[in-house]
């Protein structure tokens, strides 16, 4: 009996496919994922086991650490809409200029005085400046109200929709100043609003 | 072809410059290696770390019409003290004694537990009300702690209201303030 031969194969496989597909996917994958942002401040958001994802749009987060406050809104519409309104609120005019930066800048914690003042900075000052934190003393209308506030017309008049608030606080942050930024909520009645929390793996 | 010509330009002797033939195949799999684990590594870094949220839900502050009363023997109240410790009784202030525990499992999420299957005992089948009161010297992480064990019980009777002075004096007098 003649033995049966297997022809033998060549191993190498032609990868060229492959390889434009996972660039292909790389690609999108880059290009889809947000950039992170640097906060103006470290916080370490505390663990729960709560498993809601926090909104990408209309949502407006509120950063409490080391004492200070920051302020950010979603979407450079709604930056530039809020500064427009505080603008009007608070007879301070910016520049078109001014605006386009604000509408960049994620978090922002200055004192309305100063506020076109640290605009005009140039890029690399500005990111370095430390900023002092809204003012959120206990007056009926301090300027973390106005902010919110601003912030929630410029959402009802843009995408006519209610404005989602998060609070992301530093875990060893003292409470009385995250007091201080419910209170403000409370005071325009937004009850309901979210907790910023990374999920607790280990149980 | 699609290859570069590396010889240089050099024809002065008129003689006819040859290129060698070289297989164009490449190994693409080290390439292809790379590229699918930086492919996982955004997958994994855009959609898995999201961050979480809680949704906190205050009483509204000027609506009195809901306001109405609640026996007291229903209502455990939480006084959130320095050094990650609290301090818990039932109805008012003075009355029970208060007792300091930690914030870890087998403590708070035992005593929520505990107390909730006793008032329920006692109170036909009624739900425990928690209030917490955070003082100043808490951290913004212990409101967090609680309020996530409180989700974890299943207690959905909760507030979060400001301290009155006789329950500071409480903690004074345990050293959590």
């Amino acid at each position: 009996m003649p033995r049966v031969k297997i022809a033998r194969k060549s191993t190498a496989i032609d990868m060229t496919a492959m390889c434009d597909v996972a660039f292909l996917l790389l690609t999108f994958f880059i290009l889809s994922a947000k950039p992170k942002t640097q906060d103006p401040i470290k916080a370490e958001v505390p663990f729960s086991t709560s498993v809601t994802v926090v909104p990408e749009a209309d949502f407006s987060t509120l950063l409490i650490s080391q004492g200070k406050v920051f302020f950010n809104v979603e979407g450079e519409d709604l930056r530039k809409k809020t500064l427009e309104i505080m603008s009007e609120k608070y007879k301070i005019p910016f520049s078109p200029d001014d605006y386009k930066t604000f509408s960049n800048t994620e978090y922002s914690g200055m004192p309305m005085k100063q506020l076109r003042g640290f605009l005009e900075l140039p890029d690399k000052d500005r990111t370095a400046y430390p900023q002092p934190g809204i003012p959120t003393d206990t007056t009926d209308t301090n300027e973390l109200y106005d902010w919110i506030h601003s912030a929630r017309l410029a959402d009802k008049y843009e995408h006519d929709k209610e404005l989602k608030i998060g609070i992301k606080g530093d875990a060893q942050q003292q409470y009385p100043i995250v007091r201080d930024v419910i209170s403000s909520l409370q005071k325009q009645h937004v009850d309901r609003f979210n907790l910023i929390t990374s999920l607790k793996t280990t149980k | 072809m699609a290859e570069l010509d590396t010889s240089g330009g050099g024809k002065k002797d008129g003689g006819k410059v040859r290129t060698k033939k070289k297989a164009v195949r490449v190994d693409l799999t080290a390439m292809v290696d790379l590229a699918f684990l930086l492919i996982t590594f955004f997958i994994l870094t855009t959609t898995l770390n999201k961050p979480k949220s809680q949704e906190l839900i205050m009483p509204d502050k000027d609506d009195k019409q809901t306001k109405e009363a609640v026996a007291e023997t229903k209502t455990m109240t939480l006084l959130l003290g320095k050094d990650n410790k609290l301090e818990w009784f039932i109805g008012l202030p003075g009355k029970t004694a208060p007792a300091v525990i930690s914030y870890s499992k087998d403590q708070l999420r035992k005593t929520l537990i505990d107390q909730n299957a006793k008032i329920k005992a006692t109170h036909n089948g009624d739900p425990m009300i928690v209030i917490v009161k955070p003082s100043d010297k808490s951290t913004y992480n212990n409101v967090v702690t609680v309020m996530d064990e409180l989700n974890i019980v299943d207690i959905e009777q909760r507030a979060i209201v400001d301290m009155s002075p006789v329950e500071l004096d409480l903690l004074k007098r345990d050293g959590l303030y």
